[in-house]
């Protein structure tokens, strides 16, 4: 079943006049930069998810606040939809144009507005950078936590819609737990204050349902950010294992002994030995699995705990474990893990990243279940795994050139997120649900929950034109989607040994 | 001790049956809260026969407990394992129950450093206002399907839905822990809080009774030892920080309205009438006050702040801005269109 937006099954969208709306808009806002042209749309038929491509009818790039608010308006009284996009780094389709609609680009908001030292916070425009956060806020010793794997391009506009996670989320949190406030418009171009400049704010906590709403409740214009003392020291252990099981355990053994590292990260063979071939780590190509584990705080924590950890990761049945020399090796080995996606882009053609979550004790389960769809698929898989907060990254190896592959490894991305739901996981950690995963929603909701998600919506978007398909899937769309997979009632993998 | 028991059976016939006559419920756990919010006219909904510990493994940092769980109990069954909920709920007494706690969405004196109660749910079973038994969120700590409907229902003082469970991530108890007390005045206080703020100081708790600031620092041994020993002072007796939380200092004991003013963490001494008691390392700050209610509001917002009033008042929160409120009131018409859960706790209007 295509994922592209089908009025079918995803609901019929207003017709909007493309001559009448450019019209009006040149009319409304004589200063904005229109793109129009085949040419000038082009670059932004796709986001991160880069299978899956769609022309804008126009893409509108505003620079001041004012013009999106006339535009929000102007849309709303002409029934236009219409797709907010950051950087475009987006995973999931988030930011995937429709043909009807307009593509609605923040990148130009790209304006530290303020660094406050004393208070601990970034006042800032959505289209800033996520990495540009924390260099501003660097020589006052404070940074920004959240740091997904793109935080060099992603801006934080987007960090907000998607609920941006990244590799030290088990001890500081998503970008949920890290945000003050956020200014937005609405659907119909009302400003509201999301959160306050305190700890927290008066009323329900919009501040948090709008965290991750993927653009369909409002678009970010200023996000106001949590910073952080820089920690003092940060040490990694890489810890080597005969298999998946054993390095699974030892995380375990970890949190048990009381120890939250500031990351714990787990790779698979594949995924390990193409990010050695690609940075040249140092990683340690026969080892079944590896561990990254980094410990951070104040130094003579960190000292304590280094050396705890390598003891539990001793008994746990590490042959090796080494501590980073110095920070020249520490980053060299995070760099490994960083680039572990385009590492395993050059030993294929192509490769589909996965983002399911799972309690981690079902971690050995989850990879047998993994190898076994590998298998019947025929496609390769390399894991890359969050393995402190239970949020998998399967990539798929595939070349889409071949005729059918691409389809293969949509089928076996899909197989594996079932896999998650059924034991109790996500189909998604960080990367949002955008269009990419609108069919895997409804093996992890009812129908009676996505139904109060669109009561959710209806409440801020009656209308529905802000980001149309994303996000939440018609009911319409699970009753096909469900008449081709068996779910709910009886659960999928059956021969899945649960523990 | 009242035996586990999962009642959700009972409660969505008691929530259909305020469908079905158009009544409205005033959901109730332990009642420990009763002084924070509006009076709610209701048939009572009692969550307390719900109750016990679904699930807890230590090693996945997750405890799912049906809402009705006494407070004490799961505690008690993380201290067990050597963890705490981070956010260090107020009891407010024996009764407080976790679904109650969540509700609330009070956090204690580590808040500013560990997190509030909404950033520890990870997921909720809830009876909505169209009588369904629904799930949201789960035990995973990363998941982001959907909206985030759990940390919407945290702190919304059971308005949009009735809590039937929660699962909460959980913390390892730090290794070590001190507290002492410096003596400083306030103005003093708040510049050097602001300053150790800036810098990884180990410090969870901090707070200010205008003569004296009182500090916890918890970690590893290391880092507790150094700032002691940098830090100086007297030491305090560690419960301190229960009486402060459960408003047990002789402060509390008072007849005087008490305010909560949440302000930004670098705010300044607040120049209003009665007596202050600074909490969360400067923000948030007790009040005892006689001050006319908008004289007291707009000192707060005026610093970036909101304020609330405890005990029997209309206006207990800070009023909300008018578009905002339209939201509040259009969101409580999707989920609860029949205003059936404890309608008006939290404003008239909602």
């Amino acid at each position: 079943m295509n994922i592209l937006y089908d009025e079918r099954v995803d609901g019929v969208l207003p017709k909007v006049d493309r001559g009448e709306l450019l019209k009006q808009l040149r009319t409304a806002l004589p200063d904005l930069e229109i793109l129009h042209t085949t040419e000038q749309l082009k670059p932004y038929e796709c986001d991160g998810l880069s299978a899956y491509r769609v022309v804008p009818m126009l893409v509108l790039l505003p620079e001041h606040l004012e013009q999106v608010q006339t535009i929000l308006k102007l849309c709303h009284a002409l029934q236009v939809p219409v797709v907010a996009r950051g950087a475009g780094t987006g995973l999931s389709g988030g930011a995937l144009p429709l043909e009807q609609g307009i593509l609605l680009v923040m990148a130009r908001f790209n304006r530290i507005i303020e660094i406050n030292p004393e208070g601990r916070f970034a006042r800032v425009q959505p289209g800033v950078r996520n990495l540009a956060i924390s260099q501003a806020a660097a020589p006052y010793q404070l940074y920004y936590a959240p740091d997904p794997s793109s935080q060099i391009a992603c801006s934080i506009g987007g960090n907000v819609a998607e609920n941006a996670g990244g590799v030290h989320c088990l001890k500081y949190g998503l970008t949920v737990h890290n945000l003050l406030k956020v200014e937005i418009l609405t659907a119909d171009g009302e400003h509201l204050t999301l959160g306050s400049d305190a700890l927290d704010a008066p009323g329900f906590d919009l501040l948090a349902l709008f965290t991750g709403s993927e653009g369909m409740l409002g678009i970010v214009t200023e996000v106001t950010v949590k910073l952080l003392p820089k920690p003092q020291a940060a040490r990694v252990l890489l810890a080597s294992f005969d298999s998946v099981e054993l390095a699974g355990r030892a995380v375990a053994d970890i949190i048990a002994a009381g120890i939250i590292p500031g990351g714990l990260e787990m790779m698979d063979n594949l995924s390990l030995r193409a990010a050695e071939d690609f940075i040249h780590a140092g990683y340690p190509t026969d080892a079944a699995a590896m561990l990254l584990c980094e410990l951070d705080g104040v130094e003579a924590d960190v000292h304590e705990d280094c050396e705890r950890v390598e003891q539990v990761l001793k008994r746990a049945g590490a042959t090796r474990v080494r501590l980073a020399r110095d920070e020249a090796e520490r980053v060299r080995f995070w760099a490994g893990r960083k680039n572990a996606f385009p590492a395993v882009g050059r030993i294929s053609p192509d490769y589909y990243c996965m983002d399911g979550t799972i309690p981690r004790r079902e971690l050995p389960a989850v990879l047998r279940g993994i190898d076994e769809l590998s298998t019947q698929f025929g496609l390769r898989v390399a894991n890359v795994f969050h393995a402190g907060d239970g949020n998998m990254h399967p990539l798929i190896l595939f070349d889409a050139n071949q005729p059918g592959e691409l389809e293969r490894a949509e089928a076996l991305g899909a197989r594996i997120l079932e896999l998650c739901v059924a034991v109790g996981g996500s189909i998604t950690g960080e990367h949002g649900v955008g269009r990419e995963k609108i069919n895997q929603m409804c093996a992890q909701f009812s129908s009676d929950e996505i139904t109060l998600f669109h009561a959710v919506k209806a409440a801020f978007d009656p209308a529905g034109l802000l980001n149309p398909g994303k996000n939440i899937p018609t009911l319409h769309r699970c009753a096909e989607f469900g008449s081709m997979h068996i779910h709910q009632g009886k659960l999928p993998f059956p021969e899945l040994e649960r523990f | 001790m009242a035996p586990d028991h999962d009642h959700t059976a009972h409660l969505l016939e008691q929530v259909n049956q305020a469908l079905n006559e158009r009544g409205a419920l005033r959901i109730q756990g332990g009642n420990s809260k009763a002084a924070l919010g509006r009076q709610v006219t209701g048939e009572i909904l009692d969550t307390r026969p719900h109750r016990g510990i679904v699930s807890y493994d230590p090693t996945e940092l997750v405890l799912t407990a049906r809402a009705g769980t006494p407070l004490d109990e799961v505690e008690a069954a993380l201290a067990t394992h050597g963890q705490m909920l981070p956010f260090e709920p107020p009891h407010f007494g024996p009764s407080a129950t976790i679904g109650g706690a969540i509700a609330c969405g009070l956090s204690g004196p580590r808040r500013p450093w560990a997190g509030s109660a909404r950033d520890y749910v990870l997921g909720t079973r809830v009876i909505t206002g169209h009588g369904k038994l629904l799930r949201f969120g789960g035990e995973v700590m990363k998941n982001v399907a959907g909206y985030d409907v759990s940390r919407l229902l945290a702190g919304s003082f059971g308005c949009l839905g009735l809590l039937t469970e929660v699962s909460l991530k959980v913390l390892p108890k730090p290794r070590e822990c001190a507290s002492l007390k410096l003596q400083m005045d306030v103005d003093q206080a708040l510049t050097q809080l602001m300053a150790w703020g800036q810098q990884p100081m180990p410090i969870t708790a901090a707070c200010h009774d205008g003569g004296f600031l009182y500090l916890r620092l918890e970690g590893g041994k290391g880092s507790v030892q150094s700032a002691c020993d940098r830090l100086g002072g007297e030491a305090l007796c560690s419960s301190y920080w229960a009486q402060l939380r459960e408003h047990q200092l002789p402060f509390f004991h008072s007849a005087t309205p008490l305010w909560r003013l949440s302000v930004p963490n670098h705010c300044p001494a607040l120049n209003i009438a009665g007596k202050q008691l600074i909490d969360w390392g400067g923000a948030q700050r007790w009040l005892l006050s006689s001050a006319a209610d908008d004289q007291v509001r707009g000192i707060v917002a005026a610093a970036g702040g909101h304020a609330t009033l405890y005990g029997e008042t209309d206006t207990p929160f800070h009023p909300l801005p008018a578009a905002l409120l339209h939201y509040h009131q259009r969101l409580k018409q999707q989920l609860d269109p029949q205003r059936i859960f404890n309608p008006g706790r939290m404003y008239a209007e909602v």
